[in-house]
């Protein structure tokens, strides 16, 4: 059931716009267009009606699956249902019909509202001063890296503490991050209950050590009790405690980084204060450090003074600005929302609750499915199908199979540290009915592994499209549309 | 699946010697647990590279991972065919999919590598766990 693109819908002279006609004088881009900032030609646009631009449009959208339609256990990404009081608030006009180039008297509303969403993240997490300019949270991780980095070399310790330090259950993006900062990355390894093992640990610590990056709950969903202890092995040896905020649903409102020791932190706003982000975006990874730090956050920053709100440039230690502006500024709305209309109580049983669903889910599953770490979880946990391996099923089958069942398929194949591995997060938002109809779904799969695995292998069979080579894909990528030879 | 004139790591790469240089690859066993290759970054020619450090990444469906480097010595000729073809890797691991070749410059290091036999063992090993 393939549909044309809308390239191949396109036919010359059609549009779905209607300009009311020009009440000023006509002017011809060259008139203000250097020569060499001109197009040579038109660019190839789609030419279409209005009629036939929706359709195109809303056919593309009942193909697509969000966490409005259902339920989307995607490890790590914290799909919960976004509440729509969010996007009332964001709809504000004070807040939507704004120009970041509004002089501070005209937008104090918005700033205000930076202000007290900084002074919440702070509380939550228990830092002293936040920056809500990255866009998303690896971009929180690099710029709270670029703040320690600030800090040593402040020190004049720059040159010497070349280390970050990263646990093998960590995020992906930490490794990443503290590559692209200029560190070098070392790997310590999980002990046999999935926490940081502090031997390897101590193995690797000197005095060139920069920072730790803890995950903590890790990708495994497993929370480190021994978060107090690292923080004080990395801190006896000069170097910094990074907080990857990412698994915040797990802990917010109950436990917080700052006091288990940690220096700085990123928060995914659009995963923990429930902001959409299926579509991979716009995201905030606000950040938040200890006093100390404060004076290399990225300008501007958000200041009260009296009664008045401004933005503060002069903070000479700063690392710099890190976006355009001030961050995404729609993303923070929605995420002040949904703290402020929760409250601390609402807050605390958001974790609460998204813990009991996974370890329910985890419950049911694990006679099923090999849990290869079998503790209580966090809002998260990791099983493989190294039980379905046998009958030559794999974790790719399972999570395709899934998709027949109108379920969004969990994150596959990640921890690495897992072989077949699927990370499930089931949110707080979800009824015991969904939780249990995931479960049936989860058992069924485990059973036609058995008995029937041609059927799992050659999954999907009642979705849109069926089978992707995506092999293929990733190999030989046809990443745009070239029209037909003449 | 595991030539007997070929030496072998822990870390599933393969090392064939001839005279002065090794050839280096991964295993059968590797790349069947990998599961589809689609992308290689291969080291530079010319440059020193120390055993047990990283030679190349690689990307597959499921995963990203590193060959290392199972002997010390210079990088004399890079697979540069695996960067349009990955597939090399899944296809043909010990032939068309070998990675870079060495020049030697400690021979003795070849004695820690495993025989054939050997890392068979270890591949159950692994397998069983």
């Amino acid at each position: 059931m393939s549909m044309p693109l809308i390239f191949e819908k396109s036919r010359p002279g059609r549009k779905a716009y209607s300009l009311p006609e020009l009440d000023v004088p006509k002017k011809e881009t060259s008139d203000s267009l250097p020569e060499w900032a001109r197009r040579k030609q038109d660019p190839s646009l789609p030419e279409i009606s209005e009629v036939d631009l929706i359709r195109h449009f809303t056919e593309l959208s009942r193909r697509n699956f969000g966490v409005d339609q259902g339920f989307y256990p995607l490890g790590s990404c914290t799909m919960k249902y976004n509440p729509k009081i969010n996007e009332d608030v964001a709809a504000l006009p004070g807040f939507n019909n704004i120009h970041p180039y509004q002089p501070e008297e005209l937008v104090q509303g918005a700033l205000e509202l930076m202000y007290e969403f900084g002074r919440d993240l702070c509380e939550i997490s228990g830092m002293h001063e936040a920056s809500l300019q990255p866009a998303a949270g690896a971009h929180g991780e690099l710029t709270g890296l670029m703040i320690i980095k600030a800090y040593h070399e402040s020190r004049g310790e720059g040159e010497k503490r070349t280390k970050v330090i990263v646990p093998d259950s960590a995020h992906g993006t930490n490794p990443a991050s503290a590559a692209f900062c200029g560190y070098r990355v070392v790997e310590v390894k999980s002990d046999e209950r999935g926490g940081v093992d502090l031997d390897s640990l101590r193995e690797v610590i000197s005095d060139d050590v920069a920072a730790l990056m803890l995950t903590n709950p890790n990708t495994l969903g497993l929370f480190d009790e021994n978060a107090v202890e690292i923080a004080e092995i990395v801190h006896n040896a000069g170097g910094l405690l990074y907080y990857d905020g990412a698994n915040m649903n797990a802990i917010v409102g109950i436990v917080r980084p700052g006091d288990m020791g940690f220096d700085v932190l990123h928060y995914n706003v659009h995963k923990t204060f429930s902001a959409p982000h299926g579509g991979g975006g716009p995201g905030c990874g606000a950040i938040a450090v200890k006093e100390f730090l404060a004076p290399f956050l990225p300008v501007p920053v958000v200041e009260k003074q009296g009664d008045r709100y401004v933005l503060n440039y002069n903070r000479p230690q700063s690392i710099g600005m890190v976006k355009g502006f001030y961050g995404n500024f729609n993303v923070m709305v929605k995420g002040f929302a949904y703290i402020r209309s929760l409250g601390a109580e609402g807050l605390r049983k958001v974790a609460e609750t998204a813990v009991l669903n996974a370890n329910y889910v985890m419950t049911k599953l694990k006679e099923y499915y090999n849990l290869p770490y079998d503790r209580f979880c966090k809002h998260e946990f990791v099983i493989d199908s190294s039980r379905q391996v046998k009958h030559g099923v794999h974790t790719g089958d399972i999570a395709k199979a899934l998709l027949d069942l109108a379920f969004h398929a969990p994150t596959i194949y990640f921890p690495l540290i897992v072989r077949e591995a699927m990370m499930i997060e089931p949110t707080e938002t979800e009824s015991k009915e969904t939780l249990d109809a995931f479960i049936e779904a989860m058992i069924k799969i485990a059973e036609l592994a058995e008995t029937s695995p041609e059927t799992l292998q050659t999954a999907p069979h009642h979705t849109v499209v069926g089978r992707l080579d995506d092999v293929t894909a990733a190999r030989k990528p046809i990443p745009r549309w070239t029209p037909p030879e003449e | 699946m595991y030539p007997k004139d070929l030496k072998y790591t822990e870390k599933h790469e393969w090392v064939r010697v001839e005279g002065n240089e090794a050839t280096v690859g991964i295993t059968y066993f590797a790349q069947d647990q990998l599961g589809a290759i689609v992308g290689v970054g291969l080291p530079d020619e010319g440059i020193d590279v120390e055993k047990g450090s990283e030679l190349a990444d690689l990307d597959s469906m499921k995963t990203a991972d590193q060959i290392f480097a199972p002997i010390s010595g210079r990088i004399v000729r890079v697979n540069t065919a695996l960067d349009a073809q990955p597939e090399l890797l899944n296809d043909d691991p010990y032939g068309d999919g070998w990675v870079v070749v060495i020049e030697m410059s400690d021979v003795s290091e070849l004695d820690d590598l495993m025989s054939a036999e050997e890392y068979e063992a270890h591949v159950a090993k692994e397998a069983g766990e």
